[in-house]
């Protein structure tokens, strides 16, 4: 496994919202909010804490992304793992307060491969893992 | 498109090696003799093929007496997953829809 790999930056979305952090803040963390732009969930900003985003069940997946607190600072920043297929990653948020609301900012960075490497290979071929990304990655909204 | 990106996509391009990644993400670890039985083509192709992969992280070897057992990496995949995230706009919609939800929220 190359160096590189683990290091490579994933996606980055950055925008200007007109809502002051603390609104923000709320959406990112109250789960009966976030379901209503991300997924149902029992997140809890709290450091550690176990928790998962659920949609339906698809062909393949079973709707369900693994994830774990990093950090929570309210207001400022807050991280988790998203654990999808056998992939983990990181999803960071960042909210910067400016003069008219506030700069929100969503990274979310490399895999973790040595984990990925446990994760039996023989459970997905390449065809399922791809139409199980189009899943993950395209909602049917 | 970074490098990494590159080499997957580059890597992966080519039918015969992305069926011998295929087969090693279907039915886990293989050597070299098994994986050249149903491929059609020569050992000494089929190792090239598996240099090739290993080079771009997609498998790993593992040697035992004399016999060498190749494995797929997924964790590879991940740029390639980066890039589709990326593509497939997902998050971009994700803050569509959190800026509505902000608009209907009180304070």
């Amino acid at each position: 496994m190359s160096k590189r790999t683990t290091e490579t930056r994933s996606v980055v979305v950055e925008r200007d919202i007109p809502f002051p952090p603390e609104k923000i803040w709320r959406a990112l963390t109250q789960p009966h909010l976030i379901e209503e732009w991300l997924m149902k969930n029992d997140f809890k900003p709290v450091v550690d804490h176990s928790f998962s985003f659920r949609r339906e069940p698809q062909a393949n997946w079973s709707g369900v992304v693994d994830c774990r607190v990093l950090a929570a600072e309210p207001n400022k920043t807050l991280s988790y793992t998203w654990g999808t297929l056998g992939l983990e990653s990181v999803v960071t948020w960042t909210l910067t307060p400016t003069g008219t609301g506030t700069h929100l900012r969503m990274e979310r960075t490399g895999f973790r491969p040595d984990q990925a490497q446990n994760y039996a290979g023989a459970t997905h071929g390449w065809q399922k893992f791809l139409s199980n990304l189009e899943q993950v990655l395209v909602p049917t909204d | 498109m970074p490098e990494t990106q590159d080499i997957l996509f580059r890597t992966l391009a080519d039918p015969t090696r992305r069926a011998i990644f295929e087969r090693l993400c279907r039915e886990g670890e293989q050597t070299v003799g098994a994986l050249t039985a149903p491929s059609g083509v020569s050992q000494p192709a089929v190792s090239k093929h598996l240099g090739v992969l290993k080079l771009a992280g997609l498998v790993r070897d593992r040697h035992a007496g004399r016999q060498t057992h190749y494995s797929a990496q997924l964790g590879a995949l991940a740029p390639l997953i980066d890039w589709t995230s990326q593509m497939a706009g997902f998050w971009q919609r994700r803050f569509d829809h959190l800026e509505d939800l902000l608009k209907r929220m009180d304070q």
